[in-house]
């Protein structure tokens, strides 16, 4: 079924690099050549041979800690995303099937939480927390679960005026059947789309946090932290900072061309073949 | 010199014909002998006169073709129009017919040379007052539309700004050409509303889209294609959208201005029945091609080509009546509902009865509570006042109270098969959930029983594995039908659900329904507008007029005279397929039809 010549070549390119990511994430500790943590050059070394990328402000491995902080950005990147979306996607169906008070409470109560800037937000949740990986995860899904949650009541409401949804109800279908089987398979074309989107806000929220000392706590590597420890050297020619900067995003586009691609497949209503 | 030629087809379009014309001449040079040059060498000529053969408009093999851009294929080019030609005079109404997808509304606005929606036009002529309107350019196609062609849309509604006056609208086009001031198209439009028969025609203009009904928009709409008087109007389906009681009107409306202005048209329908009211020649299409082309009174009377007649022929399915039995499967009692919020009351002590392997048929326009009456019965919104007793036990008239017995023993049909299939699940589980889920049945036992309704539709089990976009309309319905079965209802609501499908289909579909009915003896609420439809299939008969049912009994008590004044309304508005029928049925009529 999948035609490895019919996949065009921006999703092509947007495979390989986030499969080159996730293959850095999953194997860290195996690819990288020294420890994250270990002060092992000169502060802000140029690139040689034993230091493909160079060393950082504190003369630690800068592709090592590249790699690491892959891990770490993706990893809860990829968590908090996946909270938002059972979170967001649930309770919007869930508000569009079941209406009412349910509806009105929920969709109020997101209002609420949306008139609050996230990134606002976000500091004073994690300034009062104890910054623990799981912490920044809850407060990230949750944040961000929010959009997800408008745009699939949106589409789900459409969906549920649809006379098939009729027809489950006058069949006597519960509502899980109605969301998952009725609903969700018709609102995944928008859904994957804001995948794509929210998976790299997470990042960038991530790395904004980070930058700002709330995020990952050093020295745990993690991209956004990294941009921040090497921003000094800009000033004196320094590039450290920028490669971290970039493989943010270079994320970004890889992970959008693949949404992209997934999103025309699952588009056809001819299930993908023709 | 050759001058042996082709001859024109027809004399008379041609002013000045030049044929293969060479001229020479002699050349006197001192040095050297006289020689010929020649200067022109076998050039034609043809020109036809602007505006004053008989012959408007004139397509010559008119090739039409898309292009298909599937996200796994390469595009590729689908021909909607092959091969077509057709004449034309001033003054006469030339009807295109033919199913959806045949090609007719692209020939239409082929006529305007406008392609809708990437179609391109690949070959052929299109002759407008003489001129190849094909190769006029942008400005030229714009001299030529709103003044020489105009186009009357299908659905009025959405053919008008709604955030405009109607006049503005309508002297617009007039305006822009410079055919007439301000004032005089204004007198003009106000002239053509009084000859449409629209209410209050010197005020109607000042008017927004919403403050009109249906039925006049679409004769404002028709006001706005004659108010730059131009030589041809296409009307693309004009009525269409409209209620029988409403249609009869426009159609008169649109025959009188059509007369009493000299202009020709191209009137664009799939019903046979409406097109020979007006036209004087009609054209039948099937999937692009011409299929045959003669005179009305021929193609009504005597069509020579096999799919003619049965278009001719369509509504030709006979039923025997049923007499009543002593237990209806269905009883609704004195049932009142109101729209949630609603002070209107859309039914109003409704009681009607239908027995077991019975059809009854709820007859109505637009707004009368027909498919309220099935929301009701089906507890998707529950009566104010009254009962609904199915087998022999009083329903709750909430849906959610309702056991799954209730639920699996009334099931339900409707008008849109696209929307009423999940367009993300298979044939197989479209019908397939009804087993499992009343029945239990799993894996091999659920695919046979699949199979089984497959063929009882007169489809085949290889449909199992296809998506509802895979299918035809036709076939959809079927697999709707199918659903429906699978449950082993008692009792099956249908909703209009002939409406949507082109008249062979539907035929066909109406055939399958009472085969279906003989074999499981199931009992159907047909709800349609329809009336050749409901003497197709029902039992009995139940008349709806706002909300009331006006008239009630078996199908032969309904259908014969006396009828009271909204039956005969009904009744006298359905086209028939005779030349004179509606000048016959506008003098016969008792009632003015609501939507006027």
């Amino acid at each position: 079924m999948l035609n490895l010549k019919r996949i065009p070549t921006g999703a092509l390119l947007g495979l390989f690099f986030t499969a080159l990511f996730l293959f850095a994430a999953i194997f860290a500790p195996l690819i990288a050549p020294y420890s994250m943590s270990q002060i092992v050059g000169d502060v802000w070394g140029p690139i040689s041979a034993e230091h493909l990328l160079g060393t950082d402000s504190l003369g630690r491995d800068l592709l090592s800690r590249m790699i690491y902080g892959a891990r770490t950005t993706i990893f809860i990147a990829a968590l908090a995303t996946a909270l938002s979306f059972s979170l967001g996607a649930i309770l919007g169906f869930m508000a569009a099937v079941v209406g009412g008070l349910f509806d009105m409470v929920v969709s109020r109560f997101v209002d609420l939480l949306m008139s609050i800037p996230t990134l606002i937000f976000g500091l004073v949740v994690l300034s009062v927390l104890p910054s623990t990986i799981v912490t920044l995860i809850l407060v990230m899904g949750i944040l961000s679960s929010t959009r997800v949650y408008r745009l699939a009541r949106a589409v789900a409401v459409d969906v549920n005026a649809m006379d098939f949804v009729e027809v489950a109800k006058l069949r006597g279908e519960g509502t899980r059947w109605i969301i998952f089987r009725e609903i969700l398979p018709n609102a995944l074309s928008p859904l994957v789309s804001e995948l794509g989107l929210r998976f790299i806000f997470s990042v960038l929220f991530l790395s904004a946090l980070s930058f700002l000392g709330l995020g990952v706590q050093p020295p745990e590597a993690d991209w956004g932290g990294m941009v921040k420890e090497n921003k000094d050297g800009i000033v004196f020619g320094i590039p450290a900072a920028l490669i971290p900067a970039a493989a943010i995003a270079a994320l970004a586009i890889s992970v959008n061309l693949v949404a992209d691609w997934v999103l025309t497949r699952t588009t056809s209503l001819k299930g993908g073949r023709d | 010199m050759a001058m042996a030629q082709a001859k024109p087809q027809r004399e008379s379009d041609i002013l000045l014909d030049i044929r293969d014309l060479e001229i020479k001449a002699a050349i006197y040079s001192p040095d050297e002998k006289p020689r010929d040059v020649t200067i022109v060498d076998g050039v034609s000529v043809q020109t036809k006169p602007r505006g004053e053969s008989d012959i408007l408009l004139d397509i010559r093999d008119l090739e039409i073709k898309a292009t298909i851009y599937s996200p796994d294929e390469k595009p590729r080019d689908v021909t909607i129009v092959d091969g077509v030609s057709l004449t034309l005079k001033r003054g006469k109404v030339l009807g295109l017919i033919g199913e959806s997808g045949a090609g007719k509304s692209t020939i239409g606005l082929s006529a305007m040379g406008y392609g809708r929606g990437g179609v391109r036009i690949t070959g052929g002529e299109v002759f407008l007052n003489g001129r190849d309107i094909l190769k006029a350019g942008v400005q030229g196609l714009r001299r030529l539309r709103g003044r020489e062609v105009c186009y009357v849309a299908q659905s009025a509604a959405a053919a008008f700004n709604p955030a405009h006056p109607l006049m503005d609208q309508i002297v617009e086009a007039a305006l822009m050409h410079g055919v007439a001031s301000r004032a005089e198209a204004e007198k003009r439009a106000v002239a053509l509303f009084k000859k449409l028969g629209l209410p209050d025609p010197d005020n109607i203009g000042k008017r927004y889209t919403h403050q009109v009904s249906g039925g006049q928009l679409q004769r404002v709409m028709t006001a706005m294609a004659l108010c730059s008087e131009p030589d041809l109007i296409v009307f693309d389906e004009p009525t269409t959208a409209l209620d029988v009681t409403t249609q009869i009107d426009v159609l008169a409306a649109i025959k009188d201005a059509i007369r009493d202005t000299g202009v020709a048209a191209l009137y664009i329908t799939h019903d046979l029945a409406v097109v020979a009211q007006v036209s004087d020649e009609i054209m039948v299409l099937r999937h692009g091609k011409m299929v045959e082309y003669g005179e009305t009174r021929q193609i009504i009377e005597a069509p020579r080509m096999d799919y003619t007649k049965a278009l001719v022929s369509v509504r030709s399915v006979e039923h025997e009546e049923k007499k009543p039995t002593d237990k209806p499967v269905l009883s609704v009692r004195n049932v009142t509902a109101a729209y949630p919020g609603g002070q209107i009351k859309v039914l109003q002590d409704v009681s009607v009865e239908v027995h077991p392997g019975q059809t009854l048929a709820i007859v109505g326009e637009s707004g009368s509570g027909k498919s309220t009456l099935a929301r009701v019965i089906t507890g998707l919104l529950p009566p104010t006042f009254g009962s609904i007793t199915f087998a022999g036990r009083t329903l709750p008239p909430k849906l959610a109270d309702r056991g799954r017995n209730d639920l699996r023993e009334l099931q339900m049909i409707y008008q849109m098969a696209d929307v009423a299939m999940n367009p993300r699940q298979t044939v197989g589980t479209i019908i397939g959930r009804p087993l499992e889920f009343y029945f239990g049945m799993r894996g091999r036992e659920r695919d046979a029983r699949i199979a089984e309704l497959l063929d009882e539709i007169e489809m085949g089990k290889g449909f199992i594995d296809r998506y509802p976009a895979e299918l035809s309309g036709g076939q959809k319905q079927r697999v709707c039908i199918a659903r429906a079965l699978a449950a082993k209802p008692k009792l099956i609501l249908c909703d209009e659900v002939t409406s949507a499908l082109d008249p062979l289909v539907a035929d066909g579909i109406l055939k399958l329904l009472l085969r279906l009915q003989k074999i499981e003896d199931v009992a159907y609420l047909f709800i349609t507008h329809d009336i050749a439809t409901v003497r197709a299939i029902a039992d009995s008969i139940a008349v709806m007029y706002r909300g009331e049912v006006v008239r009630y009994g078996s199908k032969t008590q309904v259908l014969t005279p006396p009828f009271d004044a909204y039956t005969d309304l009904l009744l006298s508005s359905v086209p028939e397929m005779e030349l004179g029928w509606l000048e016959h049925a506008i003098k016969g009529r008792r009632m003015a039809s609501a939507g006027h």
